[in-house]
């Protein structure tokens, strides 16, 4: 993604990945098997329904008094010895670590995968102020070679074959790798094993943090995590205000749930409990730990419409079983957050105008709500985004006089009973062998791929009379 | 209740539906003056326009015992969205609330408040059964259209791979994004036509109109029909 492709406007940026024969077949073959696996770990464990629910429950209940949590969260990692900073936007976020990178002399930052960092450009801010940012999790080492964003949120490099990783990772290799994932692993930990050791600074993002011990929770399956936030002399990381939560007993809660929402594992193979910097007496850990808690545009959300969106755990389910993900891919909505809820997101960070074409992207059917670990009944705000565009005149005119019109006519009986005949009027010259396969301007838009049945010689409410 | 895709594109669907409910004993009223259940506005974000055929539609039905409609989305607008769209009005929202209450998608009323098991129906073929988002996950109904349709005699199930995956429709998501909405439909063309089936039903007016549409553009031997047709019997 590229600063030019957001300003491409999304049916095209759509168009294009529908024609790429590579992104198709890395997205058919991925999601599917996402889906497969989600559906078997919810199959093996009656218990999750109800944990579903709880989860949800916590998520609201926190919310309800986030700023007590959160005032608890910083006292608590205050009292372990860490460093607390409050950052209202993305901007005052990345101002925290680029100053806290130039006052400790930072050359190389290795990273944990964190979708919280992606929000706010920090690579290319680490690199501007001539810090090199290191990508550690598998898939984000891949695509930070390749110059590309994540297309996915826990599957980063989803819309990649396995040859193009080979080609990428064989480059930095210097010598010709085989398109195996082994091999190709082995390979990225040979580079990234001299890097984590150089660096001065582990960025991370937080899945979780308990208010209540000051614990900051990764979820990992490459045990990066653990290495960016204990080798390092620095740990700093990074998350949204939402993602706090009362006790370790919430913990476990959401634990059950989320890999297997996410890639269908029981547990990822690595939880990562991070409290305070290393302590008097402990052999390692990071000398200092910085926790920013960012708001950029959540807690406006608070009392807002995308309030549910603020539940969200960033497992990506919604990505895989979305009709329209799964065609375009997540590079195609141009922002850092693809997908369903990603539409949400975005417009929470950018304001409702940057979604007037994503919040259309959807066809409702209602699949993310379903397969959603904590039940984001994401179809409903998007409608209920579409309504801001309405309301704030930011919908094209000509659609708001076509639904006025659309409305005059579903309120009059007369008239509507009159659009039978009249269609059928206008629709002679179009009808071969009973279907219409080609019709004129807005129309097409319909008939380029697919037929349509004429407007009946007789409506229903035509027919009425001798049905009586 | 006929809604306007039913009205306009597929009154054969109505008749149907009326034929089956009189052969069950219903007597069957349509109230005159009804247009659209206003799902169209209230998707795309026109929530006061939606909120006055809202109303409208209430008042209409304000009579009937039961409200039978032969499309899931309708139904789902009717019994979720309406009390919301006239909640600034308690008598309204009560009014919409007792509409909702009466309503039903017509294999969710065959199936559990007639009790209906088996039908006799003329049809014969093997068909294969496509969820609409709006039943299956709107309305949490996947069994009874099943059930119904392997209680016909003459009729062979096969299950749709990928049954409840969405058909591209998404009422005016057609027409803002044909090529994804195209896209999304040949997936699951791709599986009917795996299936060997010689019909695929549905329950929604929009899902037919996309899939047939989609079905018929590539010369497919598959027909698309609605449940009550089937039910109903005739030739296909």
């Amino acid at each position: 993604m590229s600063a030019s492709s957001v300003t491409t406007p999304f049916p095209e940026r759509a168009a294009a990945a529908l024609k790429d024969p590579f992104l198709q077949e890395a997205l058919a073959i991925a999601t599917t098997k996402f889906i497969g696996l989600r559906r078997e770990a919810f199959a093996e464990f009656p218990a999750g329904d109800a944990l579903r629910d709880q989860a949800r429950a916590i998520k609201e209940a926190t919310l309800q008094k986030l700023d007590v949590y959160l005032g608890q969260l910083a006292d608590s990692v205050e009292r372990l010895g860490g460093h607390v900073h409050w950052a209202s936007t993305g901007d005052e976020a990345r101002d925290v670590i680029l100053g806290l990178c130039r006052d400790r002399g930072v050359r190389i930052a290795v990273k944990s995968k964190s979708m919280a960092t992606e929000e706010i450009e920090l690579n290319e801010a680490l690199a501007r102020a001539g810090v090199t940012p290191v990508e550690t999790d598998l898939g984000e080492y891949i695509i930070q070679l390749a110059h590309e964003k994540p297309s996915h949120i826990i599957a980063p490099a989803i819309h990649k074959t396995k040859a193009q990783v080979a080609a990428l990772i064989s480059d930095v290799a210097g010598h010709r790798l085989a398109a195996d994932p082994e091999v190709l692993t082995a390979a990225a930990r040979v580079q990234l094993r001299q890097k984590f050791l150089q660096a001065d600074m582990g960025i991370s993002g937080a899945n979780f943090a308990v208010a209540e011990t000051g614990t900051i929770v990764l979820v990992t399956n490459e045990g990066n995590g653990r290495m960016v936030t204990s080798l390092p002399r620095i740990h700093v990381a990074l998350m949204g205000i939402e993602k706090v939560i009362p006790s370790m007993t919430d913990l476990m809660v959401f634990l059950a749930i989320l890999a297997k929402s996410a890639t269908g594992q029981k547990l990822s193979s690595y939880t990562t409990l991070v409290r305070g910097p290393r302590q008097p007496g402990e052999l390692e850990g990071p000398e200092e730990l910085h926790l920013i808690l960012m708001d950029n545009g959540r807690s406006a959300q608070i009392a807002g419409t995308l309030r549910e969106a603020l539940y969200c755990l960033r497992c990506g389910a919604c990505l895989n079983v979305c009709p329209v993900y799964r065609q375009i891919g997540g590079h195609a909505y141009g922002h850092t957050y693809p997908g369903p809820i990603g539409i949400l997101l975005t417009a929470m960070q950018k304001g409702t105008e940057s979604v007037k074409e994503l919040a259309h992207a959807s066809s409702l059917c209602g699949a993310c709500r379903d397969v959603c670990p904590v039940r984001i009944d994401i179809p409903r705000m998007l409608i209920e985004l579409r309504e801001h565009l309405r309301r704030d005149r930011i919908a094209p005119a000509s659609e708001r006089a076509v639904f006025r019109v659309f409305r005059r006519l579903l309120m009059s009986p007369t008239a509507f009973a009159f659009a039978a005949p009249a269609a059928r009027m206008l629709q002679r010259p179009f009808v071969k062998n009973g279907r219409v396969s080609r019709l004129p301007s807005f129309f097409s838009k319909w008939t380029e791929t697919r037929d349509l049945p004429p407007v009946a010689a007789r409506t229903f409410r035509e027919r009425w009379k001798e049905l009586q | 209740m006929i809604t306007c895709l039913g009205d306009l594109f597929f009154p054969e669907v109505g008749v149907a539906m009326v034929t089956l409910l009189r052969r069950l004993g219903v007597t069957v009223e349509f109230p005159q003056g009804q247009t659209c259940c206003g799902m169209p506005l209230f998707n795309s974000g026109y929530h006061a326009e939606a909120a006055t055929v809202a109303r409208r539609t209430v008042d209409l039905f304000s009579r009937s015992e039961h409200v039978v409609v032969p499309s899931g989305s309708c139904a789902w607008m009717v019994k979720t969205e309406y009390p919301g769209l006239l909640a600034h009005d308690a008598r309204q929202k009560e009014a919409a609330e007792a509409l909702a209450g009466r309503t039903w998608e017509l294999s969710q009323f065959l199936v559990e408040i007639l009790g209906v098991r088996t039908l006799a129906s003329s049809f014969t073929g093997t068909v294969t059964y496509h969820d609409s988002c709006h039943l299956l996950r709107g309305l949490g109904e996947s069994e009874s259209p099943r059930a119904l349709l392997r209680g016909l005699p003459g009729v062979a199930l096969v299950e749709l791979p990928g049954a409840d995956e969405c058909c591209g429709f998404g009422g005016s998501f057609a027409v803002r994004l044909p090529a994804v909405s195209t896209a999304i439909l040949d997936k699951k063309l791709d599986n009917v036509e795996k299936t060997g089936a010689d019909c695929l039903v549905a329950c929604d007016a929009g899902c037919l109109m996309q899939m047939g549409g989609g079905l018929s553009r590539r010369h497919s031997r598959v027909r698309a029909r609605h449940l009550a047709e089937v039910l109903a019997g005739g030739d296909a």
